[in-house]
């Protein structure tokens, strides 16, 4: 308000260019082909909102920025660096980041402002707080079970979704508290921690097989957390910067949901149950068919179209390289190689897509669920490495099974199919898999690496 | 006041919009980089920060104090953000690529 009216314009105009800039990037990062445009208009939006903040008149000191800043970058560096498998608890890490640092200055503005803050402000000063720390410890949580610091495994207990509720409620019960008495500053650390522990409780139930889900929706508190501060610090660019992110995170929760067949409801609250162990599966000893890498090889090389489905499992088994050496191997001989993409595939959002094209798989060769499932009656072999639930058919045929209606990649529609699997141990939901004992099915019983390099040399050794 | 509010509301729900429809169309094979860009972009909560800490740098007071402490904290917090989302966008980015012809 003390600004001379050019200087305050300078900004404003600024953060005006920057909140078009950011829509663009995202506009952008609809197709391969323009992306990296995308990321190019974000760091420009980027730069011009700080450099115009820089001008801000009400800043007396920079020495602190410029070291914060300083250091910041430093310790960005490395976390830009990381290796492709571990992107999704990088951005778990990030999220963590994003929700400390808002949580930080909605703590410093309460303290700046008390004991006089307006009704509206103390709302959404509550909101970006109690957000902002659930969301900082609940990606903390998510990081350490993506990198397996913390058991993946769900924990659950009795009254867990009660006990989890009431510090909910405890915390909103505060804020409304604070809203009309601003005064009241000892309860503000208690809202503080309340959302922090909020957020562990939140996490601990849920189990490695959710975090696509889990990750998406944190990503959206984020998102809404600095929405909230663009409110109390009557900040356009962060509003429209948290819609975006906020809405980004809700699509992809929502899109996960739908792949894991779980209602919309669900995903709102946050309330994932563990998918419950198949209690009784009747265990007779059905047979299955198996077969060596030289057959497998004689089959591959001699088919028109092979789809190859992958799962997290070749990820763990680094097997994306051999699986590219395979597609070579194969598309010289004339065989039309496709991969098909489970919505879940991998540990977030599109994860695997990014995991293939870092081995060179050309993303023209990449089809989500809803394109390859129509062409699978067409296929001659489906392989796949490494997954398991999302290519049950009891999802689609076994009302009592636990992944009943989790829409499935209809992989045994496929003239043959063959399984690379270490075992017959069944996949994460704890589910056995109908497909494994049909006629059409091979297994080929092995490490996902190992077996493709061997199906690759037999492929290559053969022939030409 | 008031009538801020009321604008930023309109800002909020207007953005909300556009962030839907503009994200419903990104790719699935992008969904991994949306989410590190949205995270980039999200940092831009640095400005806020930055101007806390410029302001109260300094200034006599507890509160203040207080502050310039948090405030340097979300700075490097969201700074990190946006140098390692950016980067890693990039980075994924870059490897997106169609299937060449000019195979030998």
């Amino acid at each position: 308000m003390t600004q001379p009216f050019a200087t305050q314009t300078v900004i404003e105009v600024t953060y005006l260019v920057a909140s078009v800039l950011f829509i663009l990037s995202l506009k952008w990062l609809s197709a391969p082909t323009t992306a990296r445009r995308g990321v190019r208009a974000g760091e420009l939006g980027m730069l011009l909102a700080i450099a115009g903040t820089l001008l801000n008149r009400g800043i007396v000191d920079y020495k602190w920025i410029a070291i914060a800043l300083v250091l910041g970058s430093i310790i960005g560096v490395p976390l830009g660096m990381v290796h492709m498998t571990a992107v999704p608890q990088r951005t778990a890490l990030s999220h963590a980041f994003g929700a400390f640092c808002v949580t930080l200055v909605g703590t410093a503005e309460f303290y700046l402002r008390t004991p006089e803050v307006p009704r509206f402000t103390m709302a959404v000063l509550s909101m970006e707080v109690i957000l902002g720390s659930l969301t900082f410890t609940g990606s903390l949580m998510a990081a350490g079970k993506l990198q397996e610091v913390l058991p993946q495994r769900p924990i659950t207990y009795k009254g867990q979704n009660f006990v989890n509720l009431s510090l909910l409620a405890v915390a909103v019960g505060i804020a409304v508290y604070l809203v009309v008495h601003p005064a009241a500053s000892q309860l503000f650390p208690v809202m503080l921690i309340i959302g922090l522990m909020f957020g562990v409780m939140m996490i601990v139930p849920i189990g490695g097989a959710d975090m696509p889900t889990v990750i998406s929706l944190l990503n959206s508190y984020a998102g809404l957390s600095a929405a909230a501060m663009g409110f109390v610090l009557d900040s356009k660019l962060l509003i429209i910067a948290g819609a975006l992110d906020g809405s980004s995170g809700f699509i992809l929760s929502v899109i996960m949901s739908k792949a894991m067949n779980r209602s919309f409801t669900n995903v709102l609250f946050g309330a994932f149950g563990q998918v419950q162990a198949s209690a009784a599966a009747g265990h007779e000893a059905r047979t299955v068919r198996t077969a060596t890498a030289e057959e497998a090889a004689a089959i591959l090389g001699a088919a028109n179209t092979v789809v190859i489905v992958p799962g997290y499992g070749m990820a763990v088994a680094q097997a994306q390289h051999k699986v590219r050496e395979l597609f070579d191997a194969l598309t010289k001989r004339g065989v039309d190689v496709k991969f098909a993409i489970h919505p879940v595939a991998g540990r977030m959002p599109g994860h695997m897509n990014v995991l293939l094209a870092e081995a060179d798989i050309p993303y023209d060769r990449l089809l989500d669920m809803d394109t390859i499932n129509p062409e699978f009656p067409q296929v001659d072999v489906a392989l796949i490495i490494g997954a398991n639930d999302v290519t049950n058919p009891a999802a689609r045929s076994d009302p009592s099974s636990p992944i009943y209606g989790m829409p499935i990649l209809d992989v045994d529609k496929a003239r043959t199919v063959m399984v690379i699997k270490r075992s017959m141990s069944p996949g994460f939901a704890g589910i056995d898999n109908d497909l494994y004992y049909l006629d059409k099915t091979l297994m080929l019983f092995g490490d996902a690496k190992a077996f493709v390099g061997n199906i690759v040399r037999e492929l290559t050794g053969g022939s030409h | 006041m008031n009538s801020d509010l009321i604008n930023n509301l309109y800002v909020f729900v207007l953005a909300g919009f556009i962030g839907f429809e503009v994200i419903r169309r990104v790719s699935p094979l992008l969904h991994t980089p949306l989410m590190s860009l949205t995270n980039a972009l999200d940092a831009i909560a640095v400005v806020g920060a930055i101007v806390l800490v410029g302001e109260n740098s300094g200034v006599p007071g507890a509160k203040s104090k207080l502050a310039t402490i948090l405030g340097t904290l979300a700075i490097i917090a969201a700074t990190s953000n946006v140098v390692g989302g950016f980067l890693i966008t990039d980075r994924m980015l870059k490897m997106f690529k169609v299937s060449n012809p000019k195979k030998p």
